[in-house]
């Protein structure tokens, strides 16, 4: 079908034309292509191209040993940097059969959802801003940046914060690190409503949203589109629920859950995940428990010889660390399945025959992040 | 009181002036000069004015300080943009058509600059004072589309043409709502001249004196002129994030500043022309017969009056872009044509009703 439909274009027999969206372009959010076949504002299909930030990361962590690959993680999905660290960490530490402190998993989870939140903040900023709504983009970055204050203060950066190590963390928390993520909590729950005031009740946004970029759960489940927007589908996959890790299991939340896979749906869905977030938040925020914020580990850190597979719930969905070790102190191979390279490439089944401003807003919906498509 | 204020004795004593040395011929050639001199400078600071002021509001509704490095407040700020853009480099395009390409932007300013001369600022402080002053300002302002469209026909780029093509279906079809709802307001008065209409507005403003039909004209002017300038929710020829920048995608330098300035001072003119046909111009607030209140009321000059009432329409347009997210083309065109328009005809049929059974006041 797709081919056809090129073929006519290049031929010059049909009237459809190609635009090239990016790879400089304001909605992409970074160096992304959509080679777009537009009929008149109709889009035809759509075919991302991607690798324009491709830095190699994977073949660069053959060579670091793992806690130097731990600054590289963070630079995949930079909005989820904490949740990147934890999957590399996770996976060295159950190779080695380490038992971390109670403590680190409790700061890691509290890491995890902050940083959720942080993501979910800027993904709402930003899909305003692909909707024409100028001003969300200036109450989501006035929330997130209290919670970067947090990071800043506890671990010197604001973003890229690999604060995770094998075995642990770097260092203890700051001293008023409660303290202030009570305040947040305080703060954000008064501030939450304003987003939905601002955006989720107007005409013109519910217009551009309901059943735009519609995905059923099987589409899903075959483009492996993971996180909020596989959610949106009805497809149960977080893995936070599924298959918890750090102490997840000991947090009540519920996996929320929309059934009509429009862009309306993923809005929703991360929308509910906030303020689930917070309460997770809530629940973790007085009842970290003393002890050292590392497990002993040895200077030179090796894995055994074998194959290790780690999964986390990162803001944008399912990432995985596979690792191959040869016994030595750097991986023989390692990967990364993230979650923007697959929810990318559902792109042309769902946002084809659409509008333009609605391919917009469809990618604003699946909340792209591109160094982490092209790693 | 009212002669206090009356800009008519100073023109007429400039024209005494020039009548006692020129002839007829040249009195009116040296008017336009000086006339067309005055709007031109008028223009440029009042669309410098107007970037700042939106620069301002966007970064109050934002939760922002906006513009306050140059100059006190940030006064200076657009000031050094424009001489930024005056010296920024004319980046020509390969394959456009040259001659429309550096022909589009003037038609566009040159459009907004004819609809200004229609406006009436105060008591005698107008232009030109036309029978069909208000069919005068429809006509000409609806010529800036034709410079947009040129724009993003001869840029030679996709984007740019995507974006014309948007604005010149946006603009025919809103043109409509907003000439039945100026329409309204002419059956009320009985007459298309601006002044006429001000005088018939002496004793309350239309929006009070026309009953609910009125108020629903007003709205859809209000909605109809927010999409015929290109303002947001309805900035679809520009469109920011799907069109990059729409029809001026490809322009740089002063042929872009133009543009710009186009869109605000079309902004001024809609909200000049929403205030003096809905909100009495330069009258000021007069309620019945309220000897005293109305009194005090002419204290007021009747050009601060206009600028206020002008100003106010002008704040609740930037709201709008501030706060509403885009259409989408479809929904656009569905708006027109299945409300607004059905809408406006209805009114002006109950409108007519009103006035031909002397209900209004």
């Amino acid at each position: 079908m797709t081919e056809e439909i090129i073929k006519d274009v290049i031929i010059g027999e049909s009237e459809d034309y190609i635009i090239n969206i990016g790879p400089q372009h304001p909605s992409t959010h970074g160096v992304l292509r959509f080679e777009v076949c537009l009929q008149g504002e109709t889009v035809k299909y759509i075919i991302p191209h991607v690798g324009y930030i491709h830095r190699g990361i994977e073949k660069m962590c053959e060579s670091l040993t793992y806690p130097q690959i731990i600054h590289l993680t963070d630079r995949m999905d930079y909005l989820s940097a904490h949740m990147n660290n934890e999957a590399v960490c996770l996976c060295v530490e159950n190779a080695l059969q380490v038992e971390v402190p109670e403590r680190v998993k409790y700061i890691r989870t509290i890491l995890d959802e902050l940083n959720r939140l942080a993501s979910h903040q800027l993904w709402w900023a930003a899909f305003g801003m692909d909707l024409g709504a100028l001003t969300t983009f200036f109450y989501g970055l006035r929330d997130r940046e209290m919670i970067l204050d947090i990071f800043e203060e506890s671990f010197g950066s604001r973003l890229l914060h690999s604060f995770n190590t094998p075995g642990g963390l770097m260092h203890d928390v700051h001293p008023n690190f409660q303290k202030k993520i009570k305040e947040f909590i305080k703060y954000f729950r008064k501030k939450l409503p304003e987003y939905d005031q601002l955006l989720t009740g107007n005409v013109i946004f519910k217009q551009r949203a309901v059943g735009i970029g519609p995905m059923s759960k099987e589409t899903a489940i075959a483009y492996g589109v993971t996180g909020p927007s596989g959610r949106g589908s009805g497809w149960a996959c977080d893995l936070r629920k599924h298959a918890p890790y750090s102490a997840y299991d000991k947090v009540q939340f519920t996996e929320c859950l929309e059934t009509e896979g429009d862009t309306y749906a993923r809005y929703k869905v991360r929308m509910r995940e906030m303020w689930e977030s917070l309460s997770i938040l809530e629940q973790l925020v007085d009842n970290i428990p003393e002890g050292d914020y590392t497990a002993k580990m040895k200077p030179i850190i090796k894995l055994p010889a074998g194959e290790f597979f780690q999964r986390v719930e990162t803001a944008r969905g399912e990432l995985a660390v596979y690792i191959v070790s040869d016994g030595n102190k750097t991986p023989y191979r390692i990967r990364f399945r993230t979650p923007n390279f697959s929810n990318l490439f559902v792109i042309n089944t769902i946002a084809s025959n659409f509008k333009i401003a609605d391919l917009v807003a469809v990618s604003g919906s699946l909340d792209l992040v591109i160094p982490d498509i092209d790693r | 009181m009212q002669n206090l204020y009356d800009f008519s004795i100073l023109t007429g004593a400039i024209h005494e002036s020039l009548s006692r040395s020129m002839s007829p011929g040249w009195v009116t050639f040296t008017e336009l000069v000086i006339i067309g001199l005055v709007f031109l400078l008028f223009f440029a600071l009042l669309g410098l004015f107007l970037v700042y002021l939106e620069r301002k509001v966007c970064a109050i509704i934002q939760n922002r300080v906006g513009p306050n490095r140059v100059g006190k407040w940030g006064l200076l700020q657009t000031i050094a943009d424009l001489i930024k853009l005056l010296i920024k480099e004319l980046i020509p395009i390969r394959k456009s058509d040259k001659f429309l390409f550096n022909l589009a932007p003037f038609i566009v300013i040159i459009a907004s600059l004819m609809a200004m001369a229609a406006l009436p600022f105060a008591k005698g402080l107008h232009a030109i004072d036309f029978n069909i002053g208000i069919f005068y300002v429809m006509a000409v302002s609806s010529l800036g589309v034709v410079g947009i469209l040129l724009a993003g026909w001869s840029s030679n780029s996709k984007y740019s043409l995507i974006g014309a093509m948007r604005s010149g279906a946006q603009i025919v079809s809103y043109e409509l709502s907003v000439g039945l709802s100026l329409l309204a307001i002419v059956v009320f008065s009985g007459s298309m001249q601006l002044s006429t209409i001000i005088e018939s507005q002496s004793n309350g403003w239309w929006i009070f004196k026309g009953h609910i039909p009125a108020i629903v004209s007003f709205i859809i002017f209000l909605i109809a002129s927010t999409a015929e300038i290109n303002r947001g929710p309805f900035d679809l020829a520009e469109a920011e994030s799907e069109l990059t920048a729409g029809f001026h995608t490809e322009y740089s330098g002063i042929k872009f500043a133009f543009f710009f300035l186009a869109e605000y001072i079309n902004m001024f003119i809609v909200s000049g022309i929403a205030a003096t046909v809905f909100l009495g111009g330069w009258m000021p607030l007069h309620i019945g017969n309220w000897e005293g209140f109305n009194h005090i009321m002419d204290f007021i000059p009747p050009i601060v009056w206009f600028f206020v009432k002008t100003f106010f329409i002008i704040y609740v347009i930037m709201w709008f872009k501030w706060t509403f997210p885009r259409l989408r083309i479809d929904q656009l065109l569905t708006l027109e044509w299945k409300y607004l328009l059905p809408v406006s005809l209805v009114n002006i049929v109950l409108i007519a009703f009103l006035v031909l059974m002397g209900w209004h006041f």
